[in-house]
């Protein structure tokens, strides 16, 4: 019964608060900003909390059935994403409710936005059929690239173009595979599709296209080259919560389409592609990432990197044993959940940092350890998460993925995974460098202590994965399609 | 939840917690933080006095819950554990006494003094650690916590050092997390247990396990400065001194021997480790460390880099100790994991002292400063000797059980090597004794800092410099009573044997 109310909520508590927040001036915008992050925040709890102790439930809107109507699932993958999600939204909400009074022009945009992208993220974990997800990734990218845009500068204006032509040109590839789809099976919804599905050309081709699409939205290498503009000009929690969740989404699609869908319908070759292309954007993300002169620039080509490790699922999870592919899976939602969380604070931090010495300059920020302490430490936290050290979430997810590649026998990609770790400790290593310089300091701007604290608390998260990462790993097995559990996702009405 | 949960945490939370409030304290609350370190360090004192009581009389502590699936966090208390873990205590109230002298007008004190409690907090976990999973968690968080210590003065060539240390201690992080992640697929995570736990696995994989055991002591080489792995080592030395006392002694080049220690004795077994055949190429690669480290020190001329590639020889010792079959041997190494911790805290105190007080740095400016610094110099004399391995000294006493070991397990070229090795030493350590107590003084101190008063220098620095001192002939002369080193040593000998 509850589940039939909240998972609605999740969907509509965004988009009510978008337009509200579009209808009312500044004090009002704020304290409703507070209100609907506080709302978002108890309703993605109370599922979870649903999930965990009933099990996974799903929801059929305006009581239609599949395939006339529109099902949202709510299993334990779908809820560990979500809280992951409330997780960051919620604290990127309040850093940019500090953050913004330096930037009250923006700050008038920022909220509407802000709330359709939370609205689309939820849609996206909660839908169950392929159109849906469309939708939901559509509306992703135009609140994302507006977000880039806010700033109104050139240069932020041109990454945003950028951006937008990449997701519309990714958007259009995935719409194609899903028309031949539905020519080829006449359902889009994903439990129907996954009983249905055979390995002819069509589909194969149908989800190759999808493949190219979402690859594209996720800015895996090659095609990462829109990323780093747009992550990097961003305001800090826009940065943040694009790296944390948004091209999670993407990526979490092109995972359901091959590990639950496509089984079948793999052409010889594909895993290792997929999974070279992960090692070429480890490699070149983190050359590009030691190489920036720019401290946003840095972390921004840090998330490049970092999305090559989760390319890495498909040859691990795909043709090989039951075993190997079930420490896959828990690996690349660890990675997941760890980067959000670890990347999120990283730039939270960062922009403190940089919202302190206004400078993006790398060498400007010389001996800031004595004077933005906090600010370092998170940073410092994440960073380890990021470079895989333990204890951190990033750890537990090394861990898994080179558990899993022992038990396929694939070395290679154990080789990928530790050299990945310690070239992202290179280059993370440049900023504490940096830091520790003593000598002629530049004048640093006060900050708020609230910046501080959120960026510490996703820090501390990400840290806190690695000691508590069971609760997740134990959450996401609730009725999802993974390997070792064969139940069909989500219920047929 | 009870005592035996709770105890190891406690004893982690003492310096955990204590490094949190430091990191939130203003910078200028000195007298505070200080307070605060000592108490903290006094109580992990009591804590690990209480865990070595209760191990005597064959209680356990443990603390254990699941990480992952199939791998558990496991703290625990046992004799090997309660050994390294009653060094680093109580060194580490020494080291933040004299710290706390040494820093005294410098800045950043907050946070060195912070990073310096999370270095002893990972130090006490890589004591306590249960399995090996456990043990790389704060392994790599010695390497993270040390790393701003190395930096702390923030020049051009403590950077640069930083970038060394690091470079190597990630590198070796990376090859022991293949190797345990090598180890666990094959049979699972394993609890470290006296005479190992690897006996069962059938002979066919026995190949497979030498790779492991390679990659397992690769990776902890590098903290342990086996040559050739030692090169971050003698870079470090532009630390401040209590840091190179922590490096040398209590912490990092100490985990690293610890490791090895327990992948020989907990992991794969001694008895195991003979039978495959891993332990005379790990006692030659420690023989040539002993040999190579003290060449090169015979050629330094800073005081510093002499004492650094005398760790890297005198740490050699701890590993070929174990790497020797027999409990003689056995004996030897672990008493020796102790006795280089008290004898080498003391040089470098006493190289601190010199350096601050007198603005010492080189070898030859040591020119008759026993006259001006008596006790630092009689300090320094003690612990030299120790090194050497005179009695009565706590050298000695490792040196006699390594000798033993080595006639015992029938491998005569090992003595060979510990006689040469004493000749070194005494050919790098005796010149230093003879400036200074027997050539004049030549003419001013290079740099002057502290005035002769009541004291030769600073009592804060002075105070631990001594009481290392006294420690190093204590644990010398009393080596036959039931609580020194040795007694512990041989306790934990005679477990690891099967009868």
């Amino acid at each position: 019964m509850t589940t039939l109310t909240l998972i609605p909520a999740l969907l509509l508590i965004p988009l009510v608060f978008a337009i509200l927040s579009l209808l009312v001036t500044r004090p009002w915008r704020n304290a409703f900003a507070l209100l609907g992050i506080a709302l978002q925040a108890v309703a993605a709890l109370s599922l979870s909390w649903v999930i965990f102790t009933e099990g996974a439930s799903s929801t059929a809107l305006g009581n239609w059935a599949v395939p006339l109507g529109i099902l949202l699932v709510a299993d334990g993958l779908t809820v560990t994403l979500l809280t992951l999600t409330a997780f960051i939204a919620v604290i990127c909400a309040l850093y940019a409710f500090f953050y913004l009074r330096a930037y009250p022009r923006e700050e008038r945009y920022f909220w509407p936005l802000f709330w359709f992208l939370l609205a689309a993220l939820n849609g996206i974990w909660l839908a169950d059929d392929l159109f849906n997800l469309y939708v939901g990734l559509e509306l992703l990218g135009l609140a994302a690239v507006g977000m880039v845009a806010l700033q109104a500068t050139q240069q932020s204006l041109a990454a945003a173009l950028r951006y937008l032509l990449a997701a519309l040109f990714g958007s259009l590839m995935y719409l194609l595979g899903v028309a031949l789809l539905y020519g080829s099976y006449g359902t889009l919804a994903m439990g129907q599709l996954s009983d249905l599905m055979v390995g002819d050309l069509t589909t194969q081709i149908a989800l190759l296209l999808m493949t190219l699409g979402l690859l594209i939205k996720t800015a895996c290498f090659p095609f990462h080259y829109w990323l780093p503009p747009a992550h990097g000009g961003a305001l800090a929690p826009v940065s943040a919560l694009l790296s944390a969740l948004v091209v999670k989404s993407s990526f979490y699609i092109l995972a359901r389409i091959w590990l639950d869908l496509g089984t079948l319908a793999v052409p010889i070759g594909l895993p290792e592609v997929l999974g070279l292309l992960g090692t070429c954007a480890i490699l070149y993300g983190a050359w590009r990432a030691y190489t920036a002169s720019e401290i946003k620039m840095l972390v921004a080509w840090s998330t490049v990197a970092q999305l090559g490790y989760l390319l890495l699922l498909f040859p691990l999870a795909l043709n090989t044993t039951e075993a190997a592919a079930h420490l896959a899976w828990q690996g690349t939602l660890m990675h997941l959940l760890a980067h959000g969380f670890a990347k999120g604070a990283m730039f939270l931090a960062v922009g403190t940092l940089v919202l302190a010495a206004r400078s993006t300059q790398l060498s400007d920020l010389a001996g800031i350890s004595r004077k933005l302490p906090m600010a370092l430490f998170a940073y410092g936290l994440a960073a380890v998460s990021l470079m895989g050290l333990p204890p951190s979430g990033g750890f537990s997810a090394k861990w898994l993925l080179i558990q899993s590649a022992l038990h396929s026998g694939q070395w290679v990609w154990i080789i990928v995974i530790s050299v990945g770790s310690l070239l992202s400790a290179a280059y993370l290593f440049r900023v504490f460098s940096v830091s520790f310089v003593e000598g002629k300091q530049r004048e640093l701007q006060p900050t708020h202590p609230m910046l501080d604290v959120t960026a510490l608390t996703l820090a501390l998260i990400a840290i806190a994965l690695g000691f508590f990462g069971m609760i997740p790993l134990s959450l996401m097995e609730l009725g999802t399609p993974l390997p070792e559990s064969p139940l069909p996702t989500g219920g047929q009405p | 939840m009870n005592l035996s949960f709770w105890m190891p945490v406690a004893v982690l939370a003492t310096s955990l917690v204590t490094a949190m409030i430091i990191f939130l304290l203003p910078e200028r609350r000195h007298t505070l933080r200080g307070t605060l370190n000592l108490i903290a360090a006094i109580v992990k004192i009591g804590l690990v006095a209480f865990m070595i009581f209760g191990v005597m009389q064959q209680q356990s502590f443990e603390t254990r819950f699941a990480l992952l699936p199939g791998i558990d966090f496991v703290l625990r208390a046992d004799a090997m554990s309660m050994l390294f873990a009653g060094l680093s205590s109580v060194l580490w109230l020494f080291t933040t006494i004299y710290a706390i002298g040494y820093l005294e007008h410098a800045p950043n004190r907050s946070r060195f003094f912070g990073f310096f409690s999370l270095c002893v907090a990972s130090t006490m976990g890589i004591a306590l650690a249960g399995n090996l999973f456990t043990f790389l968690i704060f392994f790599e968080m010695l390497t993270l916590s040390t790393y701003p210590l190395v930096v702390h003065r923030g020049t051009k060539a403590s950077l640069q050092a930083g970038r060394t240390y690091l470079r190597y201690t990630l590198v070796g992080g990376a090859v022991l997390l293949v190797g345990i992640a090598l180890l666990h697929s094959m049979v699972g995570s394993l609890d470290f247990a006296e005479t190992g736990t690897l006996r069962d696995v059938p002979s066919e994989q026995h190949g497979l396990l030498i790779i492991i055991f390679i990659l397992l002591i690769t990776g902890l080489g590098v903290k342990a400065a086996l040559v050739p792995l030692h090169g971050w080592l003698p870079i470090a030395m532009v630390a401040p001194a209590p840091v190179s006392a922590l490096l040398h002694a209590v912490a990092v080049v100490k985990a690293g021997a610890f490791g090895i220690v327990r992948v020989v004795y907990n992991v794969y077994g001694i008895e195991f480790s003979a039978q495959l055949g891993v332990l005379i190429p790990l006692a030659a690669v420690a023989a040539v460390t002993i040999l190579w480290g003290s060449f090169q020190a015979l050629r330094q001329s800073g005081l510093k880099r002499r004492l650094a590639y005398s760790t890297v020889s005198q740490v050699s010792y701890i590993v070929l100790g174990s790497a020797l079959f027999g409990p003689l041997g056995t004996i030897g190494g672990l008493v020796h994991l102790l006795h280089q911790g008290i004898m080498k805290v003391t040089l470098f105190f006493c190289a601190g002292n010199y350096a601050e007080t007198l603005g010492i740095h080189k070898i030859k400016e040591l020119d008759g400063a026993g006259q001006r610094m008596p006790l630092t110099s009689i300090a320094f004399t003690i612990g030299a000797l120790g090194m050497i391995g005179l009695p009565p000294t706590a050298g000695f006493i490792s040196k006699w059980y390594l000798g033993l070991g080595a006639l015992d397990s029938g491998l005569v070229w090992v003595l060979g090597v510990l006689i040469l090795s004493s000749l070194l030493n005494a050919a790098y350590f005796l010149p230093i004794l003879y400036r200074l107590w027997f050539k004049p003084v030549t003419s001013a101190w290079p740099d002057e800092q502290i005035k002769a008063a009541r004291f030769e220098t600073d009592p804060w620095l002075l105070f631990p410099t001594v009481a290392t001192a006294v420690f190093t002939i204590g644990t010398g002369i009393l080596a036959a009573s039931p609580l020194s080193p040795l007694s512990w040593a041989s306790l934990i000998a005679i477990r690891e044997y099967l009868p």
